[in-house]
Protein backbone atom coordinates (compact mmCIF):
# COMPACT_ATOMS: atom_id res chain seq x y z
CA UNK A 1 0.00 0.00 0.00
CA UNK A 2 2.51 2.37 0.93
CA UNK A 3 4.59 1.74 -2.11
CA UNK A 4 1.04 2.47 -4.42
CA UNK A 5 0.16 5.78 -2.40
CA UNK A 6 3.94 6.65 -3.12
CA UNK A 7 3.56 6.25 -6.65
CA UNK A 8 0.05 7.55 -6.90
CA UNK A 9 1.32 11.18 -5.77
CA UNK A 10 4.27 10.84 -8.10
CA UNK A 11 1.70 10.44 -10.89
CA UNK A 12 -0.46 12.97 -9.53
CA UNK A 13 2.40 15.26 -9.70
CA UNK A 14 3.89 14.58 -13.28
CA UNK A 15 0.39 14.90 -14.79
CA UNK A 16 -0.34 18.61 -13.21
CA UNK A 17 2.51 19.45 -15.07
CA UNK A 18 2.08 17.71 -18.41
CA UNK A 19 -1.47 18.90 -18.13
CA UNK A 20 -0.47 22.68 -18.14
CA UNK A 21 2.04 21.91 -20.79
CA UNK A 22 -0.75 20.19 -23.00
CA UNK A 23 -3.00 23.02 -22.51
CA UNK A 24 -1.19 25.89 -22.41
CA UNK A 25 -0.94 24.79 -26.19
CA UNK A 26 -4.59 25.47 -26.45
CA UNK A 27 -5.72 28.61 -28.41
CA UNK A 28 -7.98 31.12 -26.62
CA UNK A 29 -10.69 30.21 -29.65
CA UNK A 30 -10.90 26.96 -28.30
CA UNK A 31 -11.08 27.62 -24.60
CA UNK A 32 -14.89 26.48 -24.29
CA UNK A 33 -14.26 22.77 -26.40
CA UNK A 34 -11.18 22.47 -24.16
CA UNK A 35 -13.48 23.13 -21.10
CA UNK A 36 -16.09 21.23 -21.83
CA UNK A 37 -13.98 18.43 -23.27
CA UNK A 38 -11.65 18.00 -19.94
CA UNK A 39 -15.30 18.11 -18.27
CA UNK A 40 -16.33 15.61 -20.20
CA UNK A 41 -12.73 13.25 -19.66
CA UNK A 42 -13.19 13.90 -15.69
CA UNK A 43 -16.27 12.15 -16.16
CA UNK A 44 -14.02 9.52 -16.02
CA UNK A 45 -15.03 8.74 -12.48
CA UNK A 46 -18.19 6.84 -14.09
CA UNK A 47 -15.41 3.72 -13.79
CA UNK A 48 -15.78 4.00 -9.98
CA UNK A 49 -19.14 4.77 -10.00
CA UNK A 50 -19.28 1.09 -12.01
CA UNK A 51 -17.93 -0.57 -9.32
CA UNK A 52 -19.79 0.75 -6.42
CA UNK A 53 -23.17 0.08 -8.42
CA UNK A 54 -22.57 -3.34 -9.10
CA UNK A 55 -20.97 -4.70 -5.84
CA UNK A 56 -22.40 -7.43 -3.95
CA UNK A 57 -26.19 -6.35 -2.92
CA UNK A 58 -25.95 -6.88 0.89
CA UNK A 59 -24.95 -3.28 1.05
CA UNK A 60 -27.97 -1.65 0.02
CA UNK A 61 -27.05 1.67 0.67
CA UNK A 62 -23.82 1.27 -1.67
CA UNK A 63 -25.43 0.59 -4.03
CA UNK A 64 -28.25 2.80 -4.19
CA UNK A 65 -25.24 5.67 -3.70
CA UNK A 66 -23.53 3.90 -6.97
CA UNK A 67 -26.52 3.80 -8.96
CA UNK A 68 -26.95 7.30 -8.48
CA UNK A 69 -23.20 8.13 -9.24
CA UNK A 70 -23.46 6.19 -12.40
CA UNK A 71 -26.38 8.39 -13.61
CA UNK A 72 -24.66 11.64 -12.78
CA UNK A 73 -21.21 10.63 -14.44
CA UNK A 74 -22.95 9.43 -17.72
CA UNK A 75 -24.69 12.95 -17.93
CA UNK A 76 -21.16 14.20 -17.50
CA UNK A 77 -19.37 12.06 -20.33
CA UNK A 78 -21.92 11.59 -22.95
CA UNK A 79 -23.60 15.00 -22.33
CA UNK A 80 -19.77 16.27 -22.19
CA UNK A 81 -18.77 14.42 -25.67
CA UNK A 82 -21.36 15.15 -27.61
CA UNK A 83 -21.77 18.94 -26.92
CA UNK A 84 -18.11 19.44 -27.56
CA UNK A 85 -18.51 17.77 -30.42
CA UNK A 86 -20.94 20.10 -31.99
CA UNK A 87 -18.69 22.84 -30.96
CA UNK A 88 -15.76 21.33 -32.44
CA UNK A 89 -17.81 20.43 -35.75
CA UNK A 90 -18.56 24.61 -36.23
CA UNK A 91 -14.82 24.94 -36.22
CA UNK A 92 -14.20 22.60 -38.39
CA UNK A 93 -16.53 23.58 -41.06
CA UNK A 94 -14.66 26.84 -41.76
CA UNK A 95 -11.55 24.72 -43.25
CA UNK A 96 -13.26 24.24 -46.49
CA UNK B 1 -3.89 -11.56 -15.23
CA UNK B 2 -7.35 -9.95 -15.42
CA UNK B 3 -6.64 -7.26 -13.22
CA UNK B 4 -3.29 -6.66 -15.39
CA UNK B 5 -5.21 -6.84 -18.57
CA UNK B 6 -7.79 -3.81 -17.11
CA UNK B 7 -4.70 -1.47 -15.78
CA UNK B 8 -3.47 -1.91 -18.91
CA UNK B 9 -6.87 -0.65 -20.62
CA UNK B 10 -6.65 2.39 -18.51
CA UNK B 11 -3.13 3.16 -19.81
CA UNK B 12 -4.52 3.22 -23.51
CA UNK B 13 -7.52 5.28 -22.34
CA UNK B 14 -5.35 7.79 -20.32
CA UNK B 15 -2.75 8.14 -23.51
CA UNK B 16 -5.46 8.73 -25.45
CA UNK B 17 -7.13 11.44 -23.81
CA UNK B 18 -3.59 13.63 -23.21
CA UNK B 19 -3.74 12.90 -27.08
CA UNK B 20 -6.95 14.47 -27.56
CA UNK B 21 -6.16 17.53 -25.45
CA UNK B 22 -3.12 18.07 -27.37
CA UNK B 23 -4.58 17.72 -30.92
CA UNK B 24 -7.31 20.56 -29.20
CA UNK B 25 -4.23 23.12 -30.14
CA UNK B 26 -5.96 23.35 -33.47
CA UNK B 27 -9.23 24.19 -34.82
CA UNK B 28 -8.48 21.75 -37.84
CA UNK B 29 -6.87 18.54 -35.75
CA UNK B 30 -9.31 19.62 -32.60
CA UNK B 31 -12.79 17.34 -33.23
CA UNK B 32 -10.47 14.09 -34.17
CA UNK B 33 -9.03 14.84 -30.58
CA UNK B 34 -12.20 14.93 -28.73
CA UNK B 35 -13.23 11.59 -30.68
CA UNK B 36 -9.96 9.80 -29.81
CA UNK B 37 -11.04 10.96 -26.28
CA UNK B 38 -14.37 9.37 -26.70
CA UNK B 39 -12.73 6.28 -27.49
CA UNK B 40 -10.28 5.95 -24.69
CA UNK B 41 -13.16 6.90 -22.68
CA UNK B 42 -15.18 3.96 -24.10
CA UNK B 43 -11.78 1.75 -23.55
CA UNK B 44 -11.88 2.44 -20.15
CA UNK B 45 -15.65 2.15 -19.09
CA UNK B 46 -15.77 -1.72 -21.18
CA UNK B 47 -12.59 -2.64 -19.28
CA UNK B 48 -14.40 -1.48 -15.79
CA UNK B 49 -16.82 -4.07 -16.29
CA UNK B 50 -14.66 -6.55 -16.58
CA UNK B 51 -13.83 -6.10 -12.89
CA UNK B 52 -14.61 -9.25 -10.67
CA UNK B 53 -16.28 -7.06 -8.21
CA UNK B 54 -18.81 -6.26 -10.56
CA UNK B 55 -21.67 -9.38 -9.47
CA UNK B 56 -24.69 -7.71 -10.88
CA UNK B 57 -24.97 -5.60 -14.01
CA UNK B 58 -28.97 -4.21 -13.57
CA UNK B 59 -28.29 -1.13 -11.70
CA UNK B 60 -25.50 -0.11 -14.08
CA UNK B 61 -27.28 -0.48 -17.19
CA UNK B 62 -30.46 1.51 -15.96
CA UNK B 63 -27.76 3.93 -14.77
CA UNK B 64 -25.59 4.33 -17.76
CA UNK B 65 -28.90 4.04 -19.91
CA UNK B 66 -30.98 6.96 -17.92
CA UNK B 67 -27.66 9.15 -18.08
CA UNK B 68 -26.76 8.61 -21.56
CA UNK B 69 -30.47 9.19 -22.72
CA UNK B 70 -30.33 11.99 -20.47
CA UNK B 71 -26.69 13.50 -21.60
CA UNK B 72 -27.40 13.12 -25.33
CA UNK B 73 -31.17 14.57 -25.19
CA UNK B 74 -29.82 17.85 -23.41
CA UNK B 75 -26.48 18.00 -25.44
CA UNK B 76 -28.44 18.23 -28.80
CA UNK B 77 -30.61 20.75 -27.68
CA UNK B 78 -28.67 23.12 -25.94
CA UNK B 79 -28.32 26.53 -27.96
CA UNK B 80 -24.69 27.30 -28.48
CA UNK B 81 -25.54 30.71 -26.29
CA UNK B 82 -26.61 28.64 -23.58
CA UNK B 83 -23.10 26.79 -23.66
CA UNK B 84 -22.06 28.33 -20.32
CA UNK B 85 -24.44 26.88 -17.97
CA UNK B 86 -24.15 23.87 -19.96
CA UNK B 87 -20.70 23.42 -19.13
CA UNK B 88 -21.36 24.34 -15.45
CA UNK B 89 -23.85 21.99 -14.65
CA UNK B 90 -22.16 19.23 -16.25
CA UNK B 91 -19.50 20.04 -14.31
CA UNK B 92 -21.68 19.79 -11.29
CA UNK B 93 -22.65 16.50 -11.86
CA UNK B 94 -19.05 14.80 -12.45
CA UNK B 95 -18.37 16.83 -9.22
CA UNK B 96 -21.51 14.76 -7.69
CA UNK B 97 -20.57 11.54 -8.98
CA UNK B 98 -16.96 11.73 -7.60
CA UNK B 99 -18.40 12.77 -4.04
CA UNK B 100 -20.81 9.98 -4.37
CA UNK B 101 -18.25 7.34 -5.44
CA UNK B 102 -16.04 8.22 -2.14
CA UNK B 103 -19.26 7.72 -0.20
CA UNK B 104 -19.55 4.84 -0.91
CA UNK B 105 -16.37 3.71 -0.29
CA UNK B 106 -16.61 4.75 3.00
CA UNK B 107 -19.29 2.63 3.57
CA UNK B 108 -18.43 -0.47 1.99
CA UNK B 109 -14.77 0.12 4.10
CA UNK B 110 -16.17 1.62 7.13
CA UNK B 111 -14.50 1.48 9.71
CA UNK B 112 -11.23 0.30 9.02
CA UNK B 113 -9.16 3.14 7.15
CA UNK B 114 -5.67 3.75 6.42
CA UNK B 115 -5.48 7.40 7.37
CA UNK B 116 -4.17 8.39 3.47
CA UNK B 117 -7.44 6.88 2.37
CA UNK B 118 -9.14 8.71 4.89
CA UNK B 119 -7.81 11.87 3.82
CA UNK B 120 -8.30 11.08 0.13
CA UNK B 121 -12.20 9.84 0.55
CA UNK B 122 -12.75 12.77 2.65
CA UNK B 123 -11.41 15.60 0.39
CA UNK B 124 -13.32 13.78 -2.84
CA UNK B 125 -16.33 14.06 -0.56
CA UNK B 126 -15.71 17.49 0.53
CA UNK B 127 -14.37 19.00 -3.21
CA UNK B 128 -16.51 17.19 -4.86
CA UNK B 129 -20.04 18.42 -3.08
CA UNK B 130 -18.48 22.12 -3.56
CA UNK B 131 -18.00 21.25 -6.89
CA UNK B 132 -21.59 20.59 -7.29
CA UNK B 133 -23.72 22.53 -5.52
CA UNK B 134 -21.42 25.33 -6.70
CA UNK B 135 -22.21 24.44 -10.27
CA UNK B 136 -26.01 24.24 -9.43
CA UNK B 137 -25.74 27.63 -8.30
CA UNK B 138 -24.05 28.65 -11.17
CA UNK B 139 -25.93 27.34 -13.37
CA UNK B 140 -28.93 29.18 -11.83
CA UNK B 141 -27.21 32.47 -11.66
CA UNK B 142 -26.17 32.25 -15.68
CA UNK B 143 -29.30 31.00 -16.70
CA UNK B 144 -31.42 33.31 -14.96
CA UNK B 145 -33.36 31.62 -12.57
CA UNK B 146 -30.96 33.10 -9.27
CA UNK B 147 -30.37 36.69 -9.91
CA UNK B 148 -26.90 37.14 -11.47
CA UNK B 149 -26.22 39.90 -9.44
CA UNK B 150 -23.76 39.35 -6.10
CA UNK B 151 -25.93 38.19 -3.20
CA UNK B 152 -23.96 39.64 0.33
CA UNK B 153 -24.99 40.40 3.46
CA UNK B 154 -23.56 41.72 6.68
CA UNK B 155 -21.10 39.19 8.31
CA UNK B 156 -21.22 37.07 5.38
CA UNK B 157 -16.90 36.40 5.93
CA UNK B 158 -17.47 35.68 9.71
CA UNK B 159 -20.41 33.07 8.73
CA UNK B 160 -18.29 31.11 5.81
CA UNK B 161 -14.87 31.48 8.45
CA UNK B 162 -16.99 30.05 11.36
CA UNK B 163 -18.48 27.35 9.10
CA UNK B 164 -14.91 26.50 7.75
CA UNK B 165 -13.95 25.44 10.94
CA UNK B 166 -16.97 23.46 11.78
CA UNK B 167 -15.49 21.80 8.85
CA UNK B 168 -12.00 21.62 10.13
CA UNK B 169 -13.67 20.25 13.54
CA UNK B 170 -15.51 17.55 11.46
CA UNK B 171 -12.82 16.22 9.77
CA UNK B 172 -10.56 15.80 13.28
CA UNK B 173 -13.60 13.98 14.40
CA UNK B 174 -13.79 11.46 11.57
CA UNK B 175 -10.62 10.63 12.49
CA UNK B 176 -11.31 10.08 15.94
CA UNK B 177 -14.44 7.84 15.16
CA UNK B 178 -14.61 7.08 11.27
CA UNK B 179 -17.85 5.06 12.04
CA UNK B 180 -19.73 7.57 12.74
CA UNK B 181 -21.99 8.37 10.02
CA UNK B 182 -23.86 11.70 11.26
CA UNK B 183 -20.06 13.34 11.37
CA UNK B 184 -19.03 11.68 8.28
CA UNK B 185 -22.35 13.07 6.89
CA UNK B 186 -22.26 16.10 8.62
CA UNK B 187 -18.96 16.95 6.45
CA UNK B 188 -21.01 15.93 3.05
CA UNK B 189 -23.78 18.19 4.03
CA UNK B 190 -21.37 20.93 5.21
CA UNK B 191 -19.01 20.98 2.06
CA UNK B 192 -22.93 21.08 0.03
CA UNK B 193 -24.01 24.01 2.12
CA UNK B 194 -20.00 25.94 0.99
CA UNK B 195 -20.64 24.99 -2.50
CA UNK B 196 -24.11 27.43 -2.01
CA UNK B 197 -22.37 30.12 -0.12
CA UNK B 198 -19.09 30.36 -2.48
CA UNK B 199 -20.73 31.14 -5.64
CA UNK B 200 -23.90 33.13 -4.75
CA UNK B 201 -21.40 36.21 -3.79
CA UNK B 202 -20.01 36.44 -7.37
CA UNK B 203 -21.40 38.42 -10.17
CA UNK B 204 -22.44 37.17 -13.50
CA UNK B 205 -19.54 39.20 -14.75
CA UNK B 206 -17.33 37.19 -12.73
CA UNK B 207 -18.84 33.82 -14.18
CA UNK B 208 -15.66 33.10 -16.33
CA UNK B 209 -13.33 32.74 -13.29
CA UNK B 210 -15.95 30.69 -11.29
CA UNK B 211 -16.77 28.32 -14.22
CA UNK B 212 -13.13 27.62 -14.62
CA UNK B 213 -12.06 27.22 -10.94
CA UNK B 214 -15.22 25.01 -10.25
CA UNK B 215 -13.81 22.74 -13.52
CA UNK B 216 -10.12 22.36 -11.90
CA UNK B 217 -12.19 21.32 -8.66
CA UNK B 218 -14.11 18.33 -10.52
CA UNK B 219 -10.95 17.42 -11.66
CA UNK B 220 -8.95 17.50 -7.96
CA UNK B 221 -11.89 15.31 -6.92
CA UNK B 222 -11.72 12.88 -9.62
CA UNK B 223 -7.68 12.81 -8.92
CA UNK B 224 -8.95 11.99 -4.78
CA UNK B 225 -11.29 9.45 -6.25
CA UNK B 226 -8.70 8.06 -7.90
CA UNK B 227 -6.14 7.32 -4.80
CA UNK B 228 -9.54 6.25 -3.35
CA UNK B 229 -9.96 3.63 -5.57
CA UNK B 230 -6.47 3.31 -6.08
CA UNK B 231 -6.72 3.65 -9.82
CA UNK B 232 -3.63 5.58 -11.52
CA UNK B 233 -6.10 6.55 -14.73
CA UNK B 234 -8.12 8.70 -12.49
CA UNK B 235 -5.29 10.07 -10.68
CA UNK B 236 -4.06 11.22 -14.17
CA UNK B 237 -7.31 12.71 -15.54
CA UNK B 238 -8.28 14.04 -13.00
CA UNK B 239 -4.99 15.80 -12.13
CA UNK B 240 -4.55 16.97 -16.04
CA UNK B 241 -8.34 18.27 -15.89
CA UNK B 242 -7.83 20.39 -12.51
CA UNK B 243 -4.12 21.71 -14.49
CA UNK B 244 -6.65 22.86 -17.42
CA UNK B 245 -9.48 24.75 -15.07
CA UNK B 246 -6.74 25.99 -13.21
CA UNK B 247 -4.89 27.40 -16.60
CA UNK B 248 -8.32 29.39 -17.48
CA UNK B 249 -8.86 30.48 -14.01
CA UNK B 250 -5.48 32.28 -14.28
CA UNK B 251 -6.08 33.39 -18.06
CA UNK B 252 -9.86 34.92 -16.75
CA UNK B 253 -8.01 36.73 -13.83
CA UNK B 254 -5.41 37.82 -15.61
CA UNK B 255 -7.45 39.21 -18.31
CA UNK B 256 -9.30 41.30 -15.50
CA UNK B 257 -5.92 42.46 -13.63
CA UNK B 258 -7.65 40.73 -10.23
CA UNK B 259 -5.96 38.05 -8.18
CA UNK B 260 -8.12 35.19 -7.95
CA UNK B 261 -9.01 35.82 -3.70
CA UNK B 262 -10.09 39.36 -4.37
CA UNK B 263 -12.64 37.48 -7.09
CA UNK B 264 -13.98 34.93 -4.83
CA UNK B 265 -14.20 37.24 -1.37
CA UNK B 266 -13.52 40.44 -2.90
CA UNK B 267 -17.29 41.71 -3.51
CA UNK B 268 -16.69 44.14 -6.04
CA UNK B 269 -19.52 45.59 -4.51
CA UNK B 270 -17.57 47.15 -1.75
CA UNK B 271 -15.24 48.94 -4.47
CA UNK B 272 -17.76 50.20 -6.04
CA UNK B 273 -19.16 53.38 -3.81
CA UNK B 274 -15.73 55.24 -3.87
CA UNK B 275 -15.45 54.41 -7.28
CA UNK B 276 -18.77 55.77 -8.63
CA UNK B 277 -17.71 59.26 -6.63
CA UNK B 278 -14.41 59.78 -8.85
CA UNK B 279 -15.86 58.21 -11.91
CA UNK B 280 -18.53 61.09 -11.95
CA UNK B 281 -15.75 63.56 -13.53
CA UNK B 282 -17.36 62.57 -16.49
CA UNK B 283 -20.12 64.50 -17.89
CA UNK B 284 -22.44 65.25 -20.46
CA UNK B 285 -25.19 63.33 -21.85
CA UNK B 286 -25.45 60.75 -24.04
CA UNK B 287 -26.78 61.47 -27.11
CA UNK B 288 -28.69 58.66 -29.35
CA UNK B 289 -28.48 58.26 -33.20
CA UNK B 290 -30.20 56.18 -35.16
CA UNK B 291 -29.89 53.48 -37.67
CA UNK B 292 -29.23 55.59 -40.49
CA UNK B 293 -26.52 57.22 -39.08
CA UNK B 294 -25.16 54.23 -38.32
CA UNK B 295 -25.63 52.78 -42.09
CA UNK B 296 -24.09 55.93 -43.37
CA UNK B 297 -21.07 55.42 -41.11
CA UNK B 298 -20.28 51.74 -42.60
CA UNK B 299 -21.01 52.32 -45.93
CA UNK B 300 -18.51 55.11 -45.63
CA UNK B 301 -15.96 52.49 -43.75
CA UNK B 302 -13.27 50.86 -45.22
CA UNK B 303 -12.10 48.83 -41.93
CA UNK B 304 -14.43 47.90 -39.01
CA UNK B 305 -13.47 45.91 -35.88
CA UNK B 306 -16.35 44.37 -34.36
CA UNK B 307 -16.02 43.87 -30.63
CA UNK B 308 -18.73 41.25 -29.29
CA UNK B 309 -19.79 41.03 -25.56
CA UNK B 310 -22.14 39.45 -23.40
CA UNK B 311 -24.85 41.51 -24.98
CA UNK B 312 -24.23 39.78 -28.67
CA UNK B 313 -25.35 35.95 -26.73
CA UNK B 314 -28.03 37.61 -24.67
CA UNK B 315 -29.26 38.70 -27.90
CA UNK B 316 -29.05 35.97 -29.96
CA UNK B 317 -26.94 38.06 -32.81
CA UNK B 318 -24.29 36.18 -33.85
CA UNK B 319 -25.82 35.16 -37.02
CA UNK B 320 -26.77 38.93 -37.58
CA UNK B 321 -23.52 39.83 -37.02
CA UNK B 322 -22.03 37.96 -39.50
CA UNK B 323 -24.68 38.77 -42.19
CA UNK B 324 -23.80 42.22 -41.60
CA UNK B 325 -19.82 41.53 -41.73
CA UNK B 326 -20.39 39.34 -44.93
CA UNK B 327 -22.63 42.68 -46.82
CA UNK B 328 -19.64 44.84 -45.96
CA UNK B 329 -17.08 42.82 -47.39
CA UNK B 330 -18.93 42.59 -50.07
CA UNK B 331 -18.61 46.23 -50.67
CA UNK B 332 -14.76 46.08 -49.60
CA UNK B 333 -14.72 46.87 -46.06
CA UNK B 334 -11.93 45.05 -44.28
CA UNK B 335 -14.05 43.56 -41.30
CA UNK B 336 -12.26 41.86 -38.13
CA UNK B 337 -13.53 40.40 -34.83
CA UNK B 338 -11.78 41.78 -31.51
CA UNK B 339 -12.18 39.04 -28.49
CA UNK B 340 -11.78 39.96 -24.96
CA UNK B 341 -10.22 37.00 -22.27
CA UNK B 342 -12.98 38.20 -20.46
CA UNK B 343 -16.33 38.63 -23.04
CA UNK B 344 -18.82 36.68 -22.13
CA UNK B 345 -19.44 34.28 -19.42
CA UNK B 346 -17.25 31.68 -20.06
CA UNK B 347 -13.41 31.53 -22.00
CA UNK B 348 -13.83 31.21 -25.18
CA UNK B 349 -17.23 31.82 -25.16
CA UNK B 350 -17.21 34.49 -27.75
CA UNK B 351 -15.61 32.41 -30.62
CA UNK B 352 -17.96 29.13 -29.64
CA UNK B 353 -20.72 31.96 -31.27
CA UNK B 354 -19.39 33.50 -33.93
CA UNK B 355 -17.93 29.75 -35.19
CA UNK B 356 -22.08 29.08 -35.10
CA UNK B 357 -22.35 31.72 -37.44
CA UNK B 358 -19.87 30.22 -39.65
CA UNK B 359 -17.21 33.77 -39.40
CA UNK B 360 -14.01 31.82 -40.47
CA UNK B 361 -12.01 31.94 -36.90
CA UNK B 362 -8.77 33.51 -39.03
CA UNK B 363 -10.94 36.93 -38.72
CA UNK B 364 -10.71 36.47 -34.99
CA UNK B 365 -8.32 38.60 -33.30
CA UNK B 366 -7.35 38.60 -29.78
CA UNK B 367 -6.94 41.54 -27.54
CA UNK B 368 -2.92 41.84 -27.92
CA UNK B 369 -2.96 40.74 -31.80
CA UNK B 370 -5.54 43.98 -32.33
CA UNK B 371 -5.39 46.34 -30.15
CA UNK B 372 -2.64 49.00 -31.43
CA UNK B 373 -4.66 48.97 -35.02
CA UNK B 374 -7.84 50.74 -33.69
CA UNK B 375 -6.20 54.07 -34.11
CA UNK B 376 -5.90 53.24 -37.80
CA UNK B 377 -9.68 51.95 -38.30
CA UNK B 378 -12.69 53.71 -39.27
CA UNK B 379 -15.15 51.90 -37.37
CA UNK B 380 -15.39 50.35 -34.15
CA UNK B 381 -18.48 47.79 -33.42
CA UNK B 382 -19.48 47.13 -29.75
CA UNK B 383 -22.36 45.17 -29.19
CA UNK B 384 -23.57 44.44 -25.98
CA UNK B 385 -20.11 44.86 -24.78
CA UNK B 386 -19.30 47.34 -21.54
CA UNK B 387 -16.61 46.82 -18.78
CA UNK B 388 -14.22 45.30 -21.48
CA UNK B 389 -14.23 48.77 -23.55
CA UNK B 390 -14.21 50.71 -20.40
CA UNK B 391 -11.66 53.61 -21.02
CA UNK B 392 -11.78 54.11 -17.43
CA UNK B 393 -9.42 50.77 -17.06
CA UNK B 394 -6.96 52.87 -17.92
CA UNK B 395 -7.37 56.65 -17.10
CA UNK B 396 -8.95 56.35 -14.06
CA UNK B 397 -7.75 54.73 -10.82
CA UNK B 398 -10.88 55.20 -8.83
CA UNK B 399 -12.21 52.98 -10.98
CA UNK B 400 -12.69 48.91 -9.63
CA UNK B 401 -11.56 48.55 -12.93
CA UNK B 402 -8.30 50.15 -13.02
CA UNK B 403 -5.57 48.37 -14.60
CA UNK B 404 -7.76 45.57 -16.06
CA UNK B 405 -6.58 45.25 -19.62
CA UNK B 406 -9.31 46.50 -22.12
CA UNK B 407 -9.87 46.94 -26.10
CA UNK B 408 -8.57 50.62 -27.18
CA UNK B 409 -11.99 50.99 -28.99
CA UNK B 410 -12.05 54.85 -28.78
CA UNK B 411 -8.78 55.24 -30.75
CA UNK B 412 -10.72 54.40 -33.98
CA UNK B 413 -12.45 57.22 -36.42
CA UNK B 414 -16.03 56.23 -34.93
CA UNK B 415 -17.36 53.77 -32.27
CA UNK B 416 -20.99 52.40 -33.08
CA UNK B 417 -22.17 51.05 -29.43
CA UNK B 418 -25.26 48.88 -29.61
CA UNK B 419 -26.59 48.50 -26.24
CA UNK B 420 -29.78 47.39 -24.90
CA UNK B 421 -30.48 50.62 -22.47
CA UNK B 422 -28.33 52.91 -20.70
CA UNK B 423 -28.39 50.97 -17.40
CA UNK B 424 -24.79 50.86 -16.81
CA UNK B 425 -23.38 47.27 -16.85
CA UNK B 426 -21.78 45.32 -13.63
CA UNK B 427 -21.20 46.44 -10.69
CA UNK B 428 -22.80 49.78 -12.35
CA UNK B 429 -19.45 51.58 -12.92
CA UNK B 430 -20.25 54.22 -15.15
CA UNK B 431 -18.46 53.87 -18.98
CA UNK B 432 -17.45 57.06 -20.47
CA UNK B 433 -16.96 55.63 -23.84
CA UNK B 434 -20.55 56.23 -23.80
CA UNK B 435 -20.07 60.05 -23.68
CA UNK B 436 -17.63 60.40 -26.13
CA UNK B 437 -17.59 62.42 -29.62
CA UNK B 438 -16.87 60.11 -31.58
CA UNK B 439 -19.04 57.37 -30.20
CA UNK B 440 -22.59 56.62 -31.57
CA UNK B 441 -24.59 55.02 -28.64
CA UNK B 442 -27.83 52.97 -30.78
CA UNK B 443 -30.41 51.83 -27.81
CA UNK B 444 -32.36 48.54 -28.59
CA UNK B 445 -31.91 45.06 -28.70
CA UNK B 446 -28.93 43.97 -30.65
CA UNK B 447 -30.42 41.50 -33.37
CA UNK B 448 -33.30 44.05 -34.85
CA UNK B 449 -31.10 46.91 -34.68
CA UNK B 450 -28.49 44.69 -36.53
CA UNK B 451 -31.24 43.60 -39.15
CA UNK B 452 -32.42 47.34 -39.20
CA UNK B 453 -28.90 48.27 -40.46
CA UNK B 454 -28.49 45.18 -42.85
CA UNK B 455 -31.86 45.89 -44.51
CA UNK B 456 -30.76 49.79 -45.31
CA UNK B 457 -27.31 48.07 -46.67
CA UNK B 458 -29.21 45.57 -48.88
CA UNK B 459 -31.33 48.52 -50.23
Amino acid sequence: MEGSILIGIYVFVLAIFLGFELISKVPPTLHTPLMSGANAISGITLVGAIVAAGLDVDVRLTTAIGLAAVILATINVVGGYLVTDRMLEMFKKKEK
Amino acid sequence: MRDQIINYSYLIAAVLFMLGLKKLSSPATARNGNRLSMLGMTIAIIATLFKQEIVSFNLIVIGVVTGSVIGAVTAKKVKMTAMPEMVAIFNGFGGGASALVAISVYHRLTPNFESFLLIALLLSVIIGAITFTGSVIAFGKLHGIVSGSPIVYTGQQVVNGMLGIVMVALVVGVFIVPADLKVFYGIFTLALVLGVLFVIPIGGADMPVVISLLNSYSGVAVSMTGFVLNNNALIIVGSMVGAAGLFLTMIMCKAMNRSLANVLFGAFGAVKEGAVAVGSTVTGAVKSYTIEDAFIILENAESLIIVPGYGMAAAHAQHAVRELADLLEGKGVEVRYAIHPVAGRMPGHMNVLLAEADVPYDKLFAMEEINDDFPHTDVALVIGANDVVNPAAKNNPGSPIYGMPVLNVEEAKTVIVLKRSMNPGFAGIENELFLMDNTMMIFGDAKQTLHDIISHLKD
